[in-house]
């Protein structure tokens, strides 16, 4: 560490950049970085310990309590390593759902980091932009799986929900319309000479870093480290359909956004095949699994942010994991800090830091409160009706007009 | 792969678990950990995923997680270690980002990893009980025993 430390600037425990508590020391000499460090831990949960005290239907939607914006990673994560611990095969259906819910989510997430990061830069139409085309996706999730974040569409063994045939036909006219405005927002951001002049050269990540911290995801691929879960083992539907990993060479903060905004467009690929592969068809969504046999087994999923990794051990006698080890991709995208930081001025850290998109919780559903009586207005049983008509709404008016702008435009 | 890694690792190789032909797990000596790890990292070119503390009844493991991704592979090192007084050398000269995992190894389940340049709290606030290591089976779920 740093003898006769110099000026310390603190980013966090909380901090417009980090809406989730997590504490940065920037050692600065004048405006420069010359050491940073990372103290986490202030939202510790526990989960990994809870787990071991839950059953194994239950810790499905345990680990989807992990993170709020890719709620669906760590549950698919989690079933790959029982189904690798068992042996057990899910039905092509149930490949081809898994796949539409994974890469919905990329899609809304990387819109959500783009909004963002144009947010941390000050340049607030992008994230305007982004957040308003974010908004019909999360309206598709709430139809086919009634709810907006944590969609509780896995179990072990497949999916819980079906998507019906009617809605098919209104899924792919809406994300042909998100597609175009994708397209609008792509090339807004990539030719614009702001964005251009703060973000390229900044934060740069070699090849090296990226092997000595094991970084995944976005951050690996736009170092030019050809890494995708999806490819690499598949699972779920991924290896029938066609599409490509994204790679770029600089490793800049602005590799990184252009990686997620191409990214988008594999990911609209993805679920136009998968749609049509599930059209008019019938088939099982689920196989019954009875009995978890002793044993360890190892589930990957490549999530927004990168590679989410779940290991399970099983005695075989109890109806709970013995040990459950969890680890999301931000575990291993953070140090890299360490590499990326050190030497660049303080007004770039923030966007370097953001540059990983680190992960926070956005699901806090609403609690009306009266004032004066101090209660609560609705109950938890009203709050369930009131959603459940939300649903049923959205449902409606995207089947009848299938204008899912119109409130937009 | 498998055979390549056979091949290069040879004796080191306490006992072998081919679970399928994508999920391998290598039992290896504590002594050889080092070696072993940077014979995959450095000269294989595996990229590091993880490490896993469990506590069973009579000894504590340890499973270092590594993935070959052209392969689609993964490879599990597992170490055995001893219930009283468990360590183990610290990885860090390696693998720079392992840092931040053996530390949460260190102060939840005590496992001492030996050569660690920062070996202090990362999860839990720094002034947690000394001796109190809540992923440990004996202690409850609020961290008390």
């Amino acid at each position: 560490m740093v003898e006769n430390r110099k000026v310390i600037v603190p980013i966090g425990p909380y901090h417009p950049l980090l809406e989730e508590p997590e504490y940065f020391q920037l050692y600065c000499d004048g405006e420069e970085v010359v050491d940073a460090e990372w103290i986490a831990g202030y939202n510790h949960r526990g989960i990994e310990k809870l787990s071991e005290s839950k059953h194994y239907d239950q810790v499905t939607f345990l680990v989807e309590r992990i993170c709020g914006i890719c709620s669906t990673s760590h549950p698919i994560a989690y079933c790959n390593s029982i189904e690798d611990l068992c042996g057990i095969e899910i039905p092509e259906r149930a490949k081809y759902i898994r796949s539409i819910i994974g890469e919905l989510e990329r899609l809304h997430s990387h819109l959500l980091w783009v909004g963002l990061a144009g947010h941390f830069l000050g340049y607030n139409t992008v994230f305007m932009w982004a957040w308003k085309y974010r908004e019909p996706i999360l309206d598709m999730f709430e139809m086919i799986t009634g709810n907006r974040n944590h969609y509780a569409m896995l179990r072990i063994g497949g999916v819980r929900r079906d998507i019906e045939d009617e809605d098919v036909p209104i899924l792919k006219k809406t994300l042909s319309e998100i597609k175009d405005k994708v397209k609008m927002l792509t090339e807004a951001v990539l030719d614009d000479p702001v964005l251009s002049a703060r973000l390229k050269g900044v934060g740069i990540l070699t090849k090296d870093d990226i092997k000595n911290y094991g970084a995944v995801g976005p951050v690996a691929r736009a170092s030019g480290v050809d890494i995708d879960v999806r490819r690499d083992d598949p699972y779920a539907a991924y290896n029938l359909v066609e599409w490509k990993v994204i790679t770029t060479e600089n490793g800049d903060v602005f590799d990184k956004a252009v990686v997620r905004l191409l990214e988008c467009f594999e990911s609209i690929k993805i679920i136009e095949q998968c749609l049509d592969a599930i059209y008019g068809k019938k088939g099982e969504i689920w196989k019954e699994v009875r009995e978890i046999i002793e044993g360890e087994g190892i589930g990957h999923h490549e999530a927004p942010r990168g590679e989410v990794f779940h290991y399970v051990r099983s005695d075989g006698n109890t109806t709970s994991p013995v040990r459950h080890k969890i680890r999301a991709p931000s575990y291993v995208n953070i140090p890299t800090f360490k590499a990326s930081c050190i030497g660049e001025t303080i007004s770039d850290v923030c966007i370097i830091l953001a540059g990983v998109d680190p992960c926070y919780c956005c699901t806090e559903r609403i609690a009306v409160y009266d004032k004066d009586k101090n209660k609560k207005v609705y109950d938890f049983d009203q709050l369930i009706k009131k959603s459940i008509e939300k649903t049923e709404k959205i449902k409606k008016e995207l089947g009848k007009e299938g204008k899912l702008w119109k409130h937009l435009l | 792969m498998i055979e390549n890694i056979k091949e290069r690792l040879k004796d080191k190789i306490k006992e072998i678990k081919i679970h399928n032909e994508r999920r391998v797990y290598l039992t290896i000596d504590r002594k050889d950990l080092k070696d072993v790890v940077n014979i995959i990292f450095n000269e294989l070119g595996a990229r590091y995923q993880i490490v896993t503390g469990i506590e069973n009844f009579d000894k504590f493991e340890l499973l270092y997680h590594f993935s070959f991704d052209k392969q689609g592979l993964i490879i599990s090192l597992r170490t055995f270690l001893d219930k009283e007084n468990p360590e183990i050398e610290s990885l860090t000269s390696i693998i720079p980002g392992i840092s931040y995992i053996e530390r949460e190894v260190w102060e939840l389940l005590g496992i001492n990893f030996i050569g660690h340049p920062n070996l202090k709290h990362f999860l839990l606030r720094e002034d947690w009980p000394e001796n109190l290591y809540p992923l440990r089976k004996g202690v409850k779920k609020d961290g008390r025993k």
